[in-house]
């Protein structure tokens, strides 16, 4: 089994290295087959894998492959540790990446840059596996950083378009932000426990419990509640909790089939994998939990909001990620970890899906983004237009969906949580699923139903895409939809992850009360019972009503009331404040920095003046070594005397 | 009677003989190898004195491979003078500066 | 008649096969070498390599174990001079290999080079395996007065003589030094057995001042072998004015030698004597940093400028020495294995860039390499990196854990002295990275090598980066072998 678990991560590795390194020789195809092997074989093993530990129900695997270093006691080793959590980890990043990479066949067949892609999307393939299957906290920040640089790179993929590398430098500041925190966590972790290890650090953990420190004199803090915020800042920065959600909308500059894998599916959700696999950690204190929960719970009721207003329909897609990823969050906080998981498991299939489908749309409008352009494209391309719909359906939690069991198991444990904050955290959620239903379905009529709104000349090349985009649709289609039934038995209520997520027992509450629904089936039914399904197909109710009824209203309530969607515009204003806070005051720091600090004692006292006074120096020193013999011999002689006089007058 | 002390002193004698004969002498290279001779002689002054103090055999088998190695030292040392005189036409250590910084 | 007397120990002969097969083969390329004219002289060269890929296979098969003198003593086998061994073979080799096509394009691809460089090796190999004065003044003879031939290799280039006789009279003078060091403790202590000496002084006391004067000739000798400040004059005049190939080989594989000769004789020998040659030492390696980064800065040379760099590796070299113990030696022998690789890397580069006529040798010469080849102007940056200890380079995991070791013997000022020079050195590292990518080129001459040369360079290139990404295994088998 070891090998497998080494295969995973090298496979896509290995593609990347040749569709990048070599790319330029081979060709396209070869490059795109390199690639696409590689991930194929990571899915195949990961499915091995799934097979081994899930349904084998085997061991748990946890050893080191490598040890890179041993400093000071601590070892720095690559190691895997293969539990239920990893190995549902990774057949969603293995499988939506093997989609991703086919549908980019089709997505990238014109681009110059489609070998670079290739080898990106492969590295970051590779990168995730690494974050996921780690045993340690170093590999871990390995995988994380790699992630984010690979994010990086592909955001700011057409790198001759401005708008993308200012979003790629934002989104690469942004996570420097929570990267801090993470780091800091980290360190935390090592100076607590001296280990980098996971099971060494969880058994040491409970003995931490209680004790404080004191970073200001006179607070003294729980060690562990600072050491979980600040792990759970680096996840902020990751999965884009509210405030550090800015960079996420405008990672939509990338190309689609980045923003399906990474900016929707895998890595955006490392945060919410890293908490989960923290759970013996985050259990230790309520403190963290609670903070947790609120930052999700605003993240997923007020990111909803935004994506009420978006025109682009990228970014409709990239604020609904943002809100049910603040749904995982609160999963999180409230300790129902294998809900948050479920979710996100969910989420990866029906988001790629609406990703990916509005990448055909995008395709098939020659990269038109804007819905205003659009409309009635179902007849064109009937078969995007039924996977969108599935899409939404999904996630809007329509009952029988995949996202209505991961997303009432949720709402659920939230109701049942006894956690401060949980009942705004509630409420949030609630409004969350009728604003997720509303925005859904607005994009969805915008786009396939009403009047045809695009130019002649367009409207006469809508066809349907070619079939490396049409079958990874159809593919992540399917466990859209029955994903959610299969597992959810399990996942969401059962103890479907064993040793792999620990929930403190003053906890469980949440999660034991509703597992009496013994079947899928009857979790439909009683469904009817509850808010949520009303609630949601209020939304989509609303947002027929709205556009494709009477479609003048939308702009009649804009103009009523024209403060709440300026606010809802400018984004709470969250990123006029970074720009004028965050990014003037740096630049107004720096510059000062600059000019005094850096110009005036760095470059002209110590960089120049030092230099220039050792180049003199050397110029002197270099004057000993005359050419002559006998002075080489003298400075020997004298060398010898010196030590001979030293040690006889010491 | 001639003590331990005297042979080390005239072995010392000779060693410093032999670096002054290197740094002083800034004429002819050959001097620079016969003071390098000397300085193995001083050596061997010493180990001869020593190992007959010892009763120990040991060095006196040592100077035999040092004057052995002495030898071969010499050999090459006359062939590098002697391609260094072909080329440069001198074999004055003064002239050997081209190299210096 | 007494039987006891007659009978005469025969020498453990298995102890000594590495040494006994390179002798022979070295024998057979020396007279085979007569008998073929020029157009047959690449046998003399893959003789050479075979010689070194089997003293490779004997002394690995040989490995292991604890170790074992012979020879009455004066020779030993352990795992430390095993290691040190095949690294020697190896780094040979490379140089052999980096060397045929400069030779050949210069008429000068004669038997002599590979003979004595192969004589050398054998030097090196009883340097390593020492266990008594004897023996390693003779293995020290072996190698000195190969390298000095070899210095005068190119005999009618004024340079090369000029650098082979100031090479010849200074290493004749530092040997001189290192054996009136000898004579003096082989008097107070009656030995010229590492060991004996080792415990008489352990048993009998240090304070002794012929001991001491004993231990500063030693020390001297062992310094001008490694090249330290002020015992470095050599380096610099040698290294430019020998040809590439011979800078080449006595940059790198005699590194590894010295620092075999300074562990037996310093540590084995006089470990007693700790506190004396460690304050030696230091002086000696801080003198090194100093001058070695300094005054690199001002040359214009790359073989000189390289050659005040080895002054300073050396520095650092000392610096896991001084610190001592288990985790010092062992960060001191992964410096000097990663730098005798660093620089066969560095001076390949050389010899790829240079032509028949041509020799870049000047920073100049590497002007605008980015625009020549991508990929060479690549593996030359790794090599500078590892050189300036960049990281992920392995240069800065060797520096690293010489830095570390020193740190846990509470010498911080040492340390900080260290990291000081090494930023200085940075620059003139980092100085042939700019002009490789900012610069214009000169001459945008095509690079023209032959297949092998290529790969290896490329190869002993990315081995910087991959032994960076990876030191693990290579630090354990130090740390192994000197435990």
């Amino acid at each position: 089994m070891q090998s497998i678990y080494l295969a995973i991560p090298l496979a896509p590795l290995l593609g990347a290295m040749i569709a990048g390194f070599f790319g330029w020789k081979i060709g396209r195809t070869a490059s795109h087959i390199a690639a696409i092997t590689g991930v194929a074989v990571a899915f195949v093993l990961s499915v091995i894998v799934f097979k081994h530990i899930v349904i084998d129900a085997a061991e748990p695997f946890n050893g080191t492959v490598y040890t890179w270093m041993v400093s000071n006691g601590i070892n720095f080793q690559i190691g895997f540790l293969i539990d239920k959590l990893t190995a549902v980890m990774l057949i969603v990043v293995t499988f939506v990446s093997l989609m991703v990479h086919i549908y980019t066949i089709g997505y990238m067949h014109d681009d110059p840059g489609y070998q670079r892609f290739f080898s990106y999307i492969a590295l970051f393939t590779f990168s995730m596996l690494m974050l996921v299957m780690s045993n340690n906290f170093l590999q871990l920040f390995f995988g994380w950083e790699a992630v984010g640089l690979v994010s990086y790179l592909l955001i700011g993929f057409w790198y001759k378009k401005p708008t993308a590398i200012y979003a790629n430098l934002k989104a690469f500041l942004v996570n420097r932000v929570g990267d801090f925190g993470f780091l800091l966590g980290i360190a935390a972790v090592l100076m607590y426990t001296g280990s980098l290890d996971y099971a060494e650090v969880f058994k040491q953990a409970p003995s931490l419990s209680g004790r404080t420190m004191e970073i200001f004199d006179g607070h003294a803090w729980s060690i562990l509640t600072v050491t979980c915020i600040l792990l759970f800042i680096g996840a902020m920065g990751k999965s884009a909790q509210v405030p550090l959600h800015v960079w996420l909308p405008d990672s939509m500059e990338g190309p689609t089939p980045i923003s399906a894998l990474i900016h929707a599916a895998t890595m955006v959700t490392a945060g919410i994998f890293m908490v989960a696999r923290m759970s013996p950690l985050f259990e230790l204190t309520e403190t963290a939990l609670s903070f947790v929960l609120v930052i999700g719970a605003t993240t997923a009721l007020f990111m909803g909001f935004l994506g009420l207003v978006q025109n682009d329909i990228k970014r409709v897609v990239a604020y609904s990620t943002l809100s049910q990823l603040g749904y995982m969050t609160v999963a999180l906080g409230v300790s129902a970890y294998s809900a948050g998981i479920f979710h996100l498991m969910t989420h990866a299939f029906f988001k790629a899906l609406l990703f990916l489908g509005a990448g055909a749309v995008i395709i098939a409008m020659h990269h038109e983004q804007d819905m205003r352009k659009m409309g009635g494209l179902r007849k064109y391309m009937p078969i995007t237009w039924i996977t969108s719909l599935i899409g939404s359906l999904a996630l809007i939690g329509t009952p029988g969906f995949a996202g209505f069991y991961s997303k009432d198991a949720i709402i659920v444990a939230v109701r049942e949580s006894s956690l401060a904050g949980a009942g705004y955290a509630y409420m949030a959620v609630l409004i969350g699923v009728f604003i997720t239903a509303l925005y859904s379905f607005r994009m969805y009529f915008m786009v396939f139903h009403g009047k045809e709104r695009m130019d002649d000349h367009t409207r006469e090349h809508l066809h349907e895409c070619s079939k490396v985009v049409t079958v990874p649709l159809i593919l992540l289609a399917i466990p859209s939809v029955i994903a959610g039934a299969i597992f959810v038995d399990q996942m969401a209520f059962g103890g479907f992850f064993g040793s792999a997520i620990v929930v403190d027992e003053s906890h469980r509450i949440a999660t034991e009360v509703t597992h009496h629904f013994d079947s899928w089936w009857g979790l439909i039914l009683h469904s009817f019972a509850d808010y949520p399904v009303y609630l949601a197909a209020g939304g989509v109710f609303t947002a027929w009503f709205l556009y494709m009824k009477r479609p003048d209203l939308p702009d009649m309530i804009q103009q009523r009331f024209a403060l709440v969607h300026k606010v809802l515009v400018n984004k709470y204003g969250f990123d006029r404040f970074n720009e004028i806070v965050f990014a003037g005051g740096s630049r107004l720091l720096g510059g000062m920095f600059w000019r005094v600090g850096d110009e005036k004692l760095i470059d002209g006292l110590v960089v120049n003046g030092s230099a220039k006074s050792i180049g003199w120096f050397s110029s002197i020193a270099r004057r000993f070594q005359s050419g002559y013999l006998y002075h080489y011999a003298f400075v020997m002689i004298i060398g010898l005397l010196l030590l001979l006089t030293w040690i006889v007058f010491r | 009677m001639i003590t331990l002390a005297d042979y080390l002193v005239v072995g010392a004698i000779l060693f410093c003989l032999s670096l002054a004969g290197i740094f002083l002498n800034r004429k002819n290279v050959i001097i620079l190898l016969m003071s390098i001779e000397l300085m193995l002689l001083a050596v061997n002054m010493n180990f001869v004195a020593f190992s007959a103090f010892n009763q120990d055999i040991a060095g006196q088998v040592f100077v035999f491979f040092i004057l052995t190695v002495a030898a071969a030292e010499a050999a090459i040392g006359l062939a590098i003078l002697v391609v260094l005189y072909r080329s440069k036409q001198s074999i004055n250590v003064d002239d050997m500066d081209s190299m210096k910084g | 008649m007494n039987n006891e007397m007659a009978v005469i120990e025969m020498p453990n002969l298995a102890l000594v096969m590495p040494e006994m097969f390179l002798l022979g083969m070295t024998c057979v390329l020396l007279v085979l070498d007569l008998f073929l004219n020029d157009r047959n002289r690449i046998i003399t060269y893959l003789l050479a390599q075979l010689t070194l890929f089997g003293a490779v296979v004997i002394t690995f098969s040989q490995m292991g174990g604890e170790a074992v003198t012979g020879f009455s003593g004066s020779f030993v086998r352990d795992s430390m001079g095993d290691i040190l061994k095949i690294f020697i073979y190896v780094v040979t080799a490379i140089v052999f290999l980096y060397s045929r096509q400069y030779l050949q394009l210069r008429n000068m691809f004669r038997g002599e080079y590979y003979a004595l460089g192969l004589f050398g090796v054998l030097g090196m190999m009883i340097m390593v395996s020492a266990h008594s004065f004897l023996t390693v003044y003779l293995g020290l003879e072996l190698l000195s007065l190969s390298l000095y031939s070899m210095v005068a290799l190119n005999r009618d280039s004024e340079a090369s003589t000029e650098a082979a006789m100031k090479y010849f009279v200074l290493g004749a003078m530092a040997s001189g030094m290192l054996l009136y060091g000898m004579s003096m403790i082989y008097g107070i202590t009656g030995s010229l057995d590492i060991k004996e000496v080792g415990s008489y002084i352990a048993n009998n006391g240090a304070n002794n001042i012929i001991l001491s004067f004993g231990l500063v000739f030693v020390v001297v000798g062992l310094a001008f072998k490694l090249g330290a400040v002020p015992f470095h004059m050599w380096v610099p005049d040698i290294y430019q004015g020998a040809q590439t190939p011979v800078t080449l080989y006595l940059g790198a594989a005699p590194k590894i030698a010295a620092f075999a000769m300074v562990m037996r004789l310093l540590v084995d020998g006089m470990e007693a004597l700790y506190v004396d040659w460690q304050q030696m030492l230091t002086i000696m390696a801080v003198l090194s940093l100093a001058l070695g980064n300094v005054v690199a800065i001002a040359q214009t040379n790359i073989k000189r400028m390289l050659a005040y760099s080895t002054i300073s590796h050396v520095g650092f070299l000392l610096l896991g020495i001084i610190a001592a113990g288990p985790d010092g030696y062992s960060a001191s022998m992964f410096y000097v294995l990663i730098y005798a690789l660093m620089s066969t890397g560095a001076f390949g580069m050389i010899i790829l860039l240079s032509r028949a006529g041509f020799e870049a040798d000047t920073l100049d010469d590497f002007k605008g390499l980015n625009e020549r080849s991508k990929w060479y102007a690549f593996i030359m940056l790794l090599i500078m990196f590892s050189m300036a200890g960049v990281p992920p380079t392995v240069g800065f995991f060797a520096k690293l854990w010489v830095l570390e070791a020193v740190l846990n013997v509470d010498m911080v000022w040492l340390a900080a002295v260290a990291v000081l020079f090494s930023v200085i050195g940075a620059y003139y590292y980092i100085r042939i990275v700019k002009l490789m990518y900012f610069d214009k080129a000169e001459d945008n001459s095509v690079i023209v090598a032959d297949v092998d040369l290529k790969v290896v360079v490329s190869a002993n290139g990315i081995l910087m980066l991959v032994l960076g990404l990876f030191p693990g295994m290579l630090m354990a088998v130090c740390q192994q072998v000197l435990a």
